[in-house]
């Protein structure tokens, strides 16, 4: 059984289907790569996962049970949009974290800042875009969770840093977890995921291993990505 | 950092770097691997991309893999043999279905060979 299980999942907007008949399991040890053209139903059906918004029908099931209050602690999100507040530094946001989240892990979250050459004591607000993302991205991964869904995390970095987010991402991924990474780069991302999912207009249009990919249409998955859409 | 070829197995490619390294002595008989972990952050692939290496190349028994302990490379001269063969056997294949069709015979290609062996450094 699946960490993460979702079957007939649809999501309305008013009269706007934004996902529709979804069907998805994941399971401990799988680092996911989620595509798709912006407005295609990635942050949607994230923020499903972790309980922000609710189904219209269908199903999602979190570590074999439906999705409640309890889910959040179990699933470590990372949105594409900032939330940090401005006044506060990174070590103010590290002791929110601490607190609000059991089992949150201060060594790794501090390695990450290093390792992402920034310091404890920096304001949220002097931080550019780019060093933005890494302090909520170590937020996001010193947490210990089940499932970790990081949405973007790569938007409007540069490549050098890129790779340093890729390389703290593989340091830190724990095979007792299920990671979903949505990006719409996918040559960027393509080499770390077990799995690739093709997700257009809300619809699921493919869901396969990215070796097998290789190995079956000789094309990379960024090849097919474009031929797809 | 390594640039793989996106459009062929990403194991197969890692697969053929450590049978490199074997063959050019980089790794001997006897040395221990990197962990699955160590591997999979230094060439920037999926950790179970790794693992499928270690499991293949264990298959081919070019390396043990020894729990909790880690992946070691066989001390096996035949083997390495078979290696260097095999690495050599895909791209022999390659080159020479390439000048069959410009037309050289296997005279053509003795003699061209031997002239620009030297020159090849």
């Amino acid at each position: 059984m699946g960490v993460l299980e979702i079957k007939g999942l649809y999501k309305y907007y008013g009269k706007k289907c934004a996902l529709k008949n979804v069907n998805l399991t994941g399971d401990f040890g799988e680092i996911v790569g989620l595509f798709g053209p912006n407005g295609s139903g990635k942050t949607t059906l994230l923020k499903l996962i972790v309980g922000f918004l609710r189904p219209s029908s269908g199903s999602i099931r979190v570590d074999g049970k439906d999705i409640d209050h309890n889910t959040r602690a179990i699933v470590s999100f990372l949105p594409d949009n900032n939330l940090l507040p401005s006044w506060m530094t990174i070590k103010d946001a590290f002791n929110f974290y601490k607190d609000f989240f059991p089992g949150f892990e201060e060594k790794r979250f501090k390695d990450l800042i290093d390792y992402f050459n920034l310091s404890m004591n920096r304001k949220v607000k002097e931080l550019s875009k780019g060093e933005q993302e890494k302090v909520c991205l170590s937020l996001t991964i010193s947490r210990k969770a089940k499932i970790y869904l990081l949405d973007e995390p790569l938007g409007g970095i540069d490549p050098a840093s890129r790779e340093r987010i890729l390389t703290g991402i593989l340091k830190n991924y724990r095979e007792d977890s299920l990671m979903i990474i949505s990006t719409h780069l996918i040559s960027d991302v393509e080499s770390i995921a077990d799995r690739v999912i093709f997700i257009s207009q809300g619809e699921i249009l493919l869901n396969e291993k990215t070796e097998k990919i290789r190995e079956e249409k000789k094309m990379s998955v960024d090849e097919l990505f474009r031929k797809t859409f | 950092m390594v640039d793989f070829d996106e459009r062929i197995p990403i194991y197969l490619q890692i697969m053929d770097l450590i049978k490199k390294k074997i063959i050019k002595g980089d790794l001997k008989g006897g040395d221990k691997l990197p962990s699955v972990r160590e591997l999979a952050v230094e060439l920037k692939v999926n950790p179970n991309t790794v693992q499928r290496v270690y499991q293949e190349l264990e298959r081919e028994g070019i390396i043990v893999i020894v729990r909790g302990t880690g992946a070691f490379v066989v001390s096996d001269e035949k083997k390495l043999k078979e290696i260097k063969e095999s690495l050599a056997g895909e791209r022999i294949k390659n080159f020479i279905k390439e000048m069959k069709e410009i037309n050289l015979s296997k005279e053509d290609l003795d003699l061209l060979l031997s002239k620009y062996w030297e020159e090849v450094n």
